[in-house]
C-alpha cells in the first residue's frame, strides 16, 4: 500500500427509498474514489436491499438512483461486498442482485463482477482489516 | 370495529411489523407502505411471520413494491398488491386507522 492511500469501506445498512442514507452514501462514495483512495463497499442488514435489481420509482415521484450502483466500475470502485446471511433472512439471493461490473486493467481490461457475496465471519474481519469506516 | 393498520418500516430494521400483528384483531386488515413493502418479499423472514397470522387481511402498495424491484415473481402469497385509489377504498372502508410508525 503506498503512502497516503487509506483503506476506506463504506458500510450500507439502510433500504434505499425510506431514508436519504442510500443516496448520501453514494455521493460520498463518488467524492472518496475521486481522491485516489482504496474503497471498497459493504452491504448487510437492510442495505442488501439496495442492491436489488428493477427498481421502478416512476410512481413514487423519487429518482432511481439504481444507474449509479452501475456506475461505480467506471470509478475504480469494484470491491463490493455483500453479508450473505442478511440477504437470506430477507428471502433474497445473489440472482436478486443488480450485475455491478468493472473492467480488470490487469487483465486486459476484461469485464469482471464487483460483487463478493460474503459470510457474516468474513464481513467482521473485512471491517476489521479496513483503516477508515464510514457508515450509512 | 375493523381497524386499517398502516405499516412504514422494515420489519428488519425495526420493531412496528411485529408490535402491529401482536395488536390487530380478527377482520383488520393491515396495509404495507414504503419500506413495511419488505415484509412481501417471499421467502424472507418477514413473510413467513405474515403467513403465521390468521384473520388479517394484508395488502401492499403497488409504487412501492415496484420502486423496490419487488415484482410479482418476489411477493409472497396471500398479500393484496393495491394502488394508492386501493389505498383510499381501505381507509374508507375501514371504520379507523392506526399507524404503526
Amino acid at each position: 500500500m503506498s503512502e497516503g492511500i487509506k483503506k476506506f469501506l463504506y458500510v450500507n445498512r439502510k433500504a434505499p427509498h425510506g431514508t436519504i442514507y442510500a443516496l448520501e452514501a453514494l455521493e460520498v462514495v463518488l467524492i472518496g474514489a475521486a481522491f485516489e483512495q482504496d474503497v471498497s463497499l459493504a452491504f448487510l442488514d437492510d442495505g442488501v436491499f439496495q442492491l436489488v435489481k428493477g427498481w421502478d420509482t416512476k410512481e413514487l415521484g423519487s429518482k432511481n438512483f439504481a444507474p449509479t450502483y452501475m456506475a461505480l466500475g467506471d470509478y475504480d470502485v469494484s470491491k463490493i461486498y455483500v453479508e450473505k446471511e442478511s440477504l437470506e433472512e430477507r428471502g433474497l439471493s445473489e440472482d436478486d442482485l443488480m450485475e455491478l461490473t468493472y473492467e480488470d486493467e490487469d487483465d486486459d481490461w476484461a469485464e469482471k463482477s464487483s460483487i463478493h457475496i460474503v459470510s457474516r465471519e468474513e464481513m467482521a474481519r473485512l471491517m476489521a482489516a479496513n483503516d477508515v469506516i464510514l457508515s450509512f | 370495529m375493523a381497524m386499517l393498520h398502516i405499516v412504514n418500516k422494515s420489519p428488519y430494521e425495526k420493531g412496528a411489523l411485529e408490535s402491529c400483528l401482536n395488536h390487530a384483531l380478527e377482520g383488520d386488515t393491515v396495509i404495507l407502505i414504503e419500506d413495511g413493502v419488505y415484509a412481501c418479499v417471499k421467502g424472507g423472514r418477514a413473510a413467513n411471520a405474515l403467513a403465521s397470522v390468521k384473520g388479517i387481511r394484508f395488502a401492499a402498495l403497488s409504487a412501492d413494491l415496484k420502486a423496490r424491484g419487488i415484482g410479482e415473481d418476489k411477493m409472497t402469497e396471500g398479500v393484496d398488491v393495491v394502488d394508492y385509489g386501493g389505498f383510499v377504498d381501505l381507509v374508507t372502508s375501514c371504520d379507523k386507522t392506526e399507524s404503526w410508525l
